[in-house]
């Protein structure tokens, strides 16, 4: 892809983080960063491509290994900010 | 070609929703939700992936997710929530070094120089992350010492590293052919990282988690160039934006520039010694149960000594006595109160205290005037009144929860002995103040047992 391209959808995509995130609450901080950690984990989409080349080198394993690092991440990311999150209660009646 | 477009609709979709599920942690009614449908853009760019032609062999793809799946759901069921710093720290640490594994293995692509540009950021950042994030772990876990290390020439070795970095980048970019240069810029990231985060000392922890949160979604950032992915850019800068606030949040909150807390640390401040008049009054569990039998509004301020007692269940227990007495009670909670952005008030969710009972600094303080009782608990240099009082004292300027404008505060603590930095708290000498001794989760259990 065209690198400029690439670069506006970096531009566009920051600008946008900073309106949502500024729009968190501080009562979420905790989970907005382990859900952070959740969405980061989406370099395992760059890693599954690597991983599954099918050439027996050492690029499929560096590519293995980062799907194992990054599931990590998004399965553990996820469901810890899904517990957290279940805690929040407003007050009854 | 036709199924090239399926995938790239899905990257779209994907960064849709995960766009839309951040909007829904705008709020706490909406932000489990919010989290779901975050989760579900996931799997949707995750089958997007698997649909890649370029993929033959699956068994590597399944056996990484299989592993790593299973070790992120074991951690996620059992990690304790005064433990939650860590597990972030540790979060950051690994999605760090699977983003520079990515570029890593990206290598192998023929590419442009700008391509071998963006995969050394990535690894460089990546492996900053990772073990700039394990000695963040070992620090918050108190496996190595929390405090600061500093040495004579820390800046020189450090400058010398980046130097190092540098110049290996510009020679591998130059001919890519010479992997050398490549594994320099692994080994001396690597290295940095411990070097950048050694010399910041525990009660710093919210900026370096933080700022290390940012650079795992910047990582990812930098790989998705490396592999040419726009969804990896826009998921990675949005994590990167996140951390770069929570990072500002928590400078502001202390009254100090990013570069203050990573470079100098209050370690090097001269703590000049404050004279404070007045003398310590301490009061036993049995006195400040009548005080507290008699008041109306209450304001609990949490500190990381509550999550130390784990004593955030007995609180919630008192708070409901307080109610049943007809008193109002709220918490106090400052931004960096704890180990991480939110701590406190995962902790007191976690025990049932609702949410819109947790108060932001900036909504305590105008309200404190009408407190009976103050009580905080395991919290010190965040109510600490040198911060608006003392111009030589190294937090002047740093906003605080004002608690000492409330009729009485109870301070619980377990000594006398000062905060993390051994600054005076003049709070302690106020004619208001009185001083509970003791382990926090003891002592409310007292004040507990005396209501019931």
């Amino acid at each position: 892809m065209d690198v400029s391209y690439l670069l506006f959808i970096l531009m566009l995509a920051v600008f946008l983080g900073f309106e949502l995130i500024n729009k968190v609450p501080a009562t979420l901080h905790t989970p907005l960063m382990s859900g952070a950690n959740a969405i980061s984990g989406i370099t395992v989409v760059g890693a599954i491509a690597l991983a599954g080349t099918g050439r027996a080198d050492v690029a499929q394993w560096l590519g293995a290994g980062a799907v194992a690092l990054a599931s990590v991440n998004v399965v553990g990311g996820y469901m810890v900010t899904d517990r957290m999150l279940g805690f929040f209660k407003k007050k009854e009646g | 070609m036709e199924l090239e477009l399926i995938i790239q609709l899905g990257y779209v979709v994907a960064a849709g929703l995960f766009i839309f599920g951040l909007k829904m942690l705008g709020s706490p009614d909406t932000a489990r939700k919010g989290n779901g449908i975050s989760a579900i853009g996931m799997l949707v760019a995750i089958v997007a992936a698997l649909l890649d032609q370029g993929i033959v062999q699956f068994e590597y793809i399944l056996g990484g997710m299989v592993v790593g799946g299973t070790i992120g759901a074991v951690a996620a069921r059992t990690v304790a929530m005064t433990s939650m710093p860590e597990m972030v720290a540790l979060f950051n640490g690994v999605g760090g070094a699977a983003s520079g594994l990515v570029g890593l293995s990206a290598l192998s692509l023929d590419g442009s120089s700008f391509t071998y540009i963006t995969i050394i950021l990535s690894i460089l950042i990546g492996g900053v992350t990772f073990t700039g994030s394990l000695i963040a772990y070992g620090k918050l876990s108190e496996t190595i010492g929390s405090g600061a290390v500093t040495f004579a020439g820390q800046k020189f070795v450090n400058g010398l590293i980046v130097l190092g970095i540098l110049g290996s980048a510009v020679m591998f970019v130059m001919n890519p052919a010479d992997t050398n240069m490549l594994y320099a810029v692994v080994g001396l990231s690597l290295l940095f990282g411990i070097m950048v985060v050694i010399p910041i000392g525990g009660a710093d922890m919210p900026v370096v988690i933080s700022l290390l949160n940012s650079y795992s979604g910047l990582a990812a950032c930098a790989a998705g160039f490396a592999v040419d992915n726009n969804v990896l850019i826009v998921a990675g800068s949005l994590v990167g934006a996140s951390g770069i606030i929570l990072t500002q949040i928590m400078c502001k909150a202390m009254n100090r520039s990013l570069s203050n807390v990573l470079f100098s640390g209050f370690a090097s401040v001269s703590t000049t010694v404050t004279e404070v008049e007045g003398e310590i009054k301490p009061i036993s569990v049995e006195d400040a149960y009548y005080v507290l039998e008699a008041a109306t509004n209450v304001a609990i301020i949490p500190g990381y000594g509550m999550a130390v007692a784990q004593a955030q269940h007995v609180v919630k227990e008192l708070m409901e006595l307080l109610e049943g007495n007809g008193c109002e009670v709220n918490f106090g909670i400052h931004p960096v109160a704890g180990r991480m952005p939110g701590h406190m008030n995962v902790l007191l969710a976690e025990a049932d205290v609702p949410y819109d009972q947790l108060l932001e600094m900036d909504d305590i303080n105008p309200r404190m005037e009408s407190v009976d009782v103050a009580i905080v608990i395991g919290a010190n240099d965040v109510v600490n009144p040198a911060a608006r009082e003392v111009e030589s004292s190294p937090i002047y300027g740093m906003p605080v929860i004002n608690v000492a404008d409330a009729r009485t505060v109870f301070v619980l603590k377990r000594s006398m002995a000062s905060g993390f930095a051994g600054i005076e708290n003049p709070l302690f000498y106020k004619d208001n103040a009185r001083m509970l001794f003791g382990d926090a989760k003891e002592s409310i259990g007292g004040l507990v047992r005396e209501f019931s």
